[in-house]
């Protein structure tokens, strides 16, 4: 251990909750514990408070309090949006589009979905992440209920084109549902003006609390409830309400929405010095994602021969925190799905890293990592048969 | 995740390098699963006065080669034919059963770079062994 410097750079995967958001939470826990269904006055606090956030959650994108149901986190949204469409509207359809990089909260209720009688249709992107909008209107066909399509990738940073699909499945008459878990404080969102029928979002990824997250459900959408029970969030999630969480969402919500401009450019100013610094000090690394429509904090870069998690060790033994794709840190045997879809080839993908900035990283932290990364990165090279092979080959390589 | 033994081993690993001139050298893996492996030996008498790896893969693929060749250095032939994946994790103080997989390509890098020996000293290479990789791709 090389002291006890901690440099989180892995705010994709979830990020520390601001003291204000606490600050506003904390009277939830302790004073104002009512039951927001119970009848005394005391539980009123509650429920006003739940109504407020509402309030704000709508504000941040564009859509109405009455249309925003708050649930137990981004993968819950997610299954509620995909199953709750699917099964009201069978009758009209079995079809759903989506996309090859989706989270796993996509992907696997597409799974679950296909068991059950549903067709998916999972978009190609190209080697930026992006969908094309010429395939897309190809796959539509009479059958079609629902388009899912991510926000932006939690992996490679990717946006995709959100507005131009919601064009397209207005065109069509079908529901468009996004995952923005990655994108609410980082893009700005309106949901009106990009015709997203249903939105996705989790508290965590914008300096809130985990395990509670939104569902915006355009009026009118015809749904089905997928946590049944009692009869909270106007009949439709059942469930005694996380009221502290969806406090601490109402407040992180507004802190992350308030001043977008502002906070990416810091954050963009950053990253680029880091990327940059990367590249330059680095060589044999390439960029995974769109170079420019991708999120304010992300970088994800390959360095070719060699392995992620053994990368992540030693950044971590430096005090460093990141993810990969790599296969090797998660347990599977294929390195990330999202990799591939880009067209990685596996070693390529095996060696990738993903750092990812939020409001804590500091200027030192940028220097810190560009004096830590290349020394590990060539202390596995030279532990690395691949890089071996290539110097004595002196192999043209493309990366 | 990891025991202190796998991460002493691959924090430090012991062996890291290329002998020039190798008297047998054993390459496995493949860089589509992550890790390669390739051992290098040094034979005299038969006996192996010199190892060194170098590997391509995650942290238990580091601490298996490492742990590998201390455990043949300066043993027979014959006893570093009969050094097997079990051992190698045992004294690793274990691997996560995902990782097991790793311990059987150091055992099987070796047995490559032994035969390796043995034949270009006109010697019958040993039988090959069935390596269970349980490293399937979905
Ligand atoms: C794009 C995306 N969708 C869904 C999720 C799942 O959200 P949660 O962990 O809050 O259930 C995540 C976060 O891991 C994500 O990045």
């Amino acid at each position: 251990m090389e002291g006890k410097r901690l440099v989180y750079m892995d705010h994709a995967a979830t990020t520390y909750v601001k003291p204000e958001v606490l600050d506003a939470m904390m009277p939830y826990f302790t004073e104002n514990f009512g039951n927001p269904s119970s009848i005394y006055t005391f539980s009123r606090k509650s429920k006003s408070a739940i109504e407020e956030a509402r309030e704000k959650v709508a504000k941040a994108i564009g859509a109405k309090a009455d249309e925003i149901y708050f649930t137990g986190g981004g993968s819950e949204a997610d299954n509620w949006a995909l199953k709750g469409i699917a099964f009201a509207n069978k009758d009209k359809g079995n079809h759903i589009i989506t996309t090859k990089i989706e989270h796993h909260a996509i992907l696997h209720a597409c799974e679950f979905l296909e068991k059950n009688g549903f067709e998916i249709t999972y978009l190609n992107v190209d080697e930026n992440g992006m969908i094309s909008l010429d395939e897309l209107e190809r796959a539509i066909t009479d059958k079609t209920i629902l388009i899912s399509i991510m926000f932006a990738n939690n992996e490679i940073g990717t946006i995709e084109p959100i507005k131009e699909i919601g064009e397209i499945a207005k065109k069509r008459n079908i529901y468009f549902h996004t995952d923005a878990v990655q994108a609410v404080g980082n893009v700005k969102i309106d949901v009106k003006d990009m015709n997203i029928d249903l939105l996705s979002l989790a508290a965590h990824k914008f300096y809130g609390p985990k395990g509670v997250g939104a569902l915006y459900i355009k009026k009118g959408v015809k749904i089905e409830n997928l946590i049944h029970g009692g009869g909270q969030e106007r009949k439709r999630r059942a469930g005694t309400e996380n009221i502290p969480g969806i406090v601490g969402l109402g407040k992180a919500i507004e802190l992350a929405t308030s001043d977008i401009d502002s906070h990416n450019e810091r954050i963009i100013k950053m990253r680029d010095r880091l990327l940059e610094g990367i590249m330059e000090k680095i060589p044999h690394t390439k960029l995974n994602g769109h170079p420019e429509k991708r999120l304010p904090g992300n970088i994800n870069v390959s360095f070719r021969f060699i392995e992620g998690e053994s990368l992540l060790l030693l950044l971590d033994q430096s005090g460093i925190c990141a993810s990969t794709g790599s296969a090797c840190s998660s347990g599977s045997l294929d390195p990330s799905h999202v990799l591939l879809a880009i067209g990685l080839p596996h070693e390529i993908a095996h060696g990738s890293l993903r750092l990812s900035l939020g409001d804590a990283t500091k200027e030192e932290d940028i220097d810190y990592v560009l004096e830590v990364l290349p020394k590990i990165v060539q202390r596995l090279r030279d532990m690395s048969p691949l890089y071996e092979t290539f110097k004595h080959k002196g192999e043209t390589i493309n990366v | 995740m990891y025991s202190d033994k796998v991460m002493d081993h691959f924090t430090n690993p012991r062996n890291v390098g290329e002998i020039e001139n190798a008297d047998g050298v054993g390459e496995v893996g493949n860089p589509t699963c992550g890790d390669i492996m390739k051992i290098y030996l040094k034979v005299d008498n038969n006996i192996i006065k010199d190892v060194k790896f170098k590997t391509f893969g995650c942290g238990a693929a580091i601490a298996s080669s490492s742990m590998a060749t201390e455990l043949i250095k300066g043993k027979t032939i014959e006893e570093a034919w009969n050094l097997t994946n079990k051992a190698v994790a045992e004294a690793l103080d274990g691997l996560p059963p995902v990782k097991m997989h790793c311990s059987v390509l150091a055992e099987e890098a070796i047995h490559k770079a032994i035969n390796d020996y043995r034949t270009k000293n006109g010697l019958e290479p040993f039988a090959d062994k069935e390596y269970v990789h349980d490293h399937h791709h979905e």
